[in-house]
């Protein structure tokens, strides 16, 4: 009973980490780009949700619209800030070294974190409505949420999704090829700046449905980015940076870690997650699911 | 020039030289600056933070104006206006050691109040001791500054957190609340760490059949506490105790909430009461809960508190909850010492020696109670404090407090010079409750 309810918790903690993790490795897979204001858009998700469900709710439509608005809230976030950070802001920064970015995009989540604040307050944001549509049921002698299981059933859609369009889609074949080569790609006569634009885009999307998925489960505020980036960043660099499949296993990983840490020594839960982190970079340096590659000169 | 408009001319002349007069004793009058350091920013910022930093301004604004009941009444800290300079606690102990020195040295503040997080407060208290500048720790809760050195201007003027876990563990006691068995849920750094030695010593002592069960410490901010429902649920217990606060706690509450984890269980929440009105039906009726003193909900009816109450929610918006009171508490403690100070020095603004020697040892009535400076020196403040049971009120929308309990000061806090958790382990030697 105790590796079933070790199983079931690894794999919901997985689904919510996998869900904000795809983004982030799917924006570098494309761009190079390790976005650490990636945790702000997922707060900025969780606001924008709690904000449009407070609109649900003022207009006394049926609880299922919660959701509806939620994704809505996600896709707004994605539609206004995706395209605007990319084009006005990364864009500029390009073909410079890596760490420059990274300390661009840090920047931004510092300026992400102020500018939440300065549209929602620091007061809590409560989104109860989506949890309670989905009651609780039983699983052998464990009572689990229904929400929950929604959660394992949007990171699954949004995996499979995500898998789909890039590997049997023209759109997605465009991408990969810009992924392996974007000057060819460009002499092919490929858009490499709108190919960029989009898959930031999906990327901020990814963060923005991960934050207002979770909405629900916490109280909104001030504070929300920090650890969900932290974590994130160790499920990619465990899967591979840029590896859709390695962020999957990733996440399952750092769940398992985590679950049983919990159950069976729980005052190494959080060492527990950098100890796996550490161990498969010791044997796989590029990740589980990436090749060492052999150095351009 | 009629004799009229001559003497409207002169007796407007004579009106501006006693304006100017006036407002020269004013100026060498001057004010009192003083820093106020909370968090404004990151996850403290919501639940502890911000209702500090309300608190202040709201109290300060009333000192301005002579608008507190006595004996707070004298306007500002002895005539003297006092001019605020609000700093962010956020950014970790290393930057609050640096904007210390840059408040005593840059700004020049005559006094600073703040600091919630333990951490914080074990690093900047050095710091005012080494540039021999008055401080005032208002909130942060580690027993440790005042049990492990000699300070000499760096005062708390709010009981530590051996207070809040003794007076629960009495609680449990006095109400026959059954807990054969107990989990536990803290979070993984000092404050969650210290209050989790203290229940567990206090209940050793008090309900020595009591027996803990699954002991859990998620990360500070953990967000996700799917997989600690289950550990819990997995070892079910009377009461399951917890000294989150704020984000977690909240979330926490609404996680397991949504599994049915808290049907069988009893919550016990040593810091709980400002996560009540955004929680309201999410808090399962019956809950025992404390707020590190006799605050809010929990607090008593008497008039200093009325107007506290009146004048933080008049301004606010909202109801007050425990770090309002801790910061208020602590600037009237100062108000009444630069008062005395300066009776003492024939009324010249005090220095950080004067201060300090008017703080020491003294006592004065605060909304939430009698503060006392009884240990580490007269530099530790004792209070009483009360736990109570939650009650929803659907029709106010509220979380009510019943039940509730006080415990006098020299019930739950160690006497003089005796670490707290050798005075729980000792069985509370000297402790008077009545």
């Amino acid at each position: 009973m105790l590796a079933l309810t070790i199983a079931v918790d690894a794999l919901t903690y997985a689904s919510w980490l996998f869900i904000v993790s795809l983004g982030l490795t799917l924006v570098f897979g494309v761009l190079k780009i390790l976005n650490i204001a990636h945790g702000s858009i997922y707060a900025l998700g969780a606001y924008a949700a709690a904000s449009a469900v407070a609109v649900v709710t003022s207009w006394q439509l049926a609880p299922v619209f919660s959701l509806v608005a939620m994704l809505l809230a996600a896709a707004g976030v994605a539609a206004v800030v995706g395209p605007l950070l990319e084009r006005t802001l990364l864009a500029r920064f390009y073909g410079h070294d890596e760490v420059l970015l990274l300390l661009v995009t840090y920047a931004l989540f510092l300026v992400l974190e102020d500018v939440s604040k300065l549209v929602w307050g620091v007061n809590p944001y409560f989104v109860t409505a989506p949890l309670q549509l989905f009651g609780s049921f039983k699983l052998g002698t464990m009572r689990l949420s229904g929400y929950d299981m929604l959660l394992v059933v949007l990171a699954v859609v949004c995996g499979l999704g995500t898998w789909f369009t890039l590997n049997r889609t023209v759109a997605g074949k465009v991408v990969l090829a810009v992924i392996h080569n974007p000057e060819m790609s460009a002499s092919m006569g490929v858009n490499v700046q709108r190919v960029y634009t989009a898959a930031f885009t999906a990327g901020v999307f990814l963060a923005a449905l991960g934050g207002a998925f979770t909405a629900p489960l916490i109280s909104v505020q001030p504070g929300l980015s920090v650890s969900v980036i932290v974590v994130s960043f160790a499920v990619v660099i465990i899967g591979g940076l840029g590896s859709i499949p390695g962020a999957a296993i990733g996440a399952l990983v750092v769940g398992l870690a985590r679950a049983a840490s919990v159950h069976l020594m729980p005052e190494i839960e959080l060492f527990s997650i950098y100890l796996v982190m550490a161990a498969v970079l010791v044997f796989r340096p590029e990740g589980l699911f990436q090749s060492v590659k052999a150095r351009l000169i | 020039m009629t004799t009229a408009v001559w003497a409207l001319r002169a007796l407007t002349t004579v009106a501006a030289a006693v304006a100017l007069l006036a407002a020269g004793s004013a100026a060498a009058q001057g004010s009192f600056k003083l820093g106020v350091v909370t968090f404004l920013s990151g996850p403290a910022a919501e639940s502890f933070g911000v209702p500090a930093a309300n608190a202040a301004k709201t109290i300060i604004e009333q000192f301005n104006k002579g608008g507190a009941p006595a004996p707070y009444n004298k306007t500002g800290f002895g005539g003297m206006k006092v001019e605020m300079v609000l700093i962010d606690e956020n950014g970790g102990a290393t930057k609050q050691v640096q904007e210390l020195r840059n408040l005593y040295q840059r700004e020049n503040v005559d006094a600073v109040v703040g600091y919630i997080g333990s951490g914080d407060c074990l690093a900047v208290a050095p710091v005012a001791e080494e540039l021999k500048k008055f401080l005032v720790l208002f909130d942060c809760g580690t027993p440790r500054i005042f049990e492990e050195s000699s300070l000499k201007y760096v005062f708390r003027t709010a009981s530590h957190a051996a207070m809040d876990n003794v007076s629960l563990a009495r609680y449990l006691k006095m109400r026959n609340i059954k807990a054969d068995t107990f989990n536990l849920i803290n979070q993984d750094y000092a404050w969650g760490q210290d209050s989790k030695a203290d229940f567990l010593a206090a209940m050793a002592q008090l309900m020595p059949n009591a027996k803990p069960g699954a002991d859990l410490l998620p990360k500070f901010g953990a967000g996700q506490y799917g997989t600690e429902v289950s550990a819990l649920a997995s070892r079910p217990a009377d009461i399951t105790y917890s000294s989150l606060w704020g984000g977690d706690l909240q979330a926490f509450i609404l996680q397991a909430g949504a599994r049915g984890a808290l049907k069988d269980t009893l919550l016990v929440l040593s810091a709980a009461d400002h996560v009540l009105p955004g929680l309201q039906d999410k808090v399962p009726d019956g809950t025992v809960l404390g707020a590190r003193g006799a605050y809010g909900i929990l607090s008593a009816k008497n008039p200093l508190n009325d107007w506290f109450q009146k004048a933080y929610a008049d301004a606010s918006g909202v109801p007050p909850v425990q770090a309002s009171y801790r910061v208020t508490q602590a600037l009237m403690g100062v108000k009444l010492a630069v008062e005395r100070a300066m009776a003492k020095n024939g009324g010249k603004k005090p220095s950080s020696e004067e201060l300090a020697d008017a703080l020491r040892g003294s006592s004065w009535d605060t909304p939430g109670g009698l503060i006392q400076m009884a240990l580490g020196g007269g530099q530790q403040a004792i209070q009483s404090t009360a736990i109570g049971r939650t009650r929803y009120d659907a029709a106010s929308k509220r979380v009510l407090a019943v039940d509730v309990q006080t415990f006098n000061a020299e019930c739950v806090n160690p006497p003089a010079n005796v670490k707290s958790l050798d005075w729980i382990r000792a069985g509370f030697p000297g402790a008077k409750c009545n």
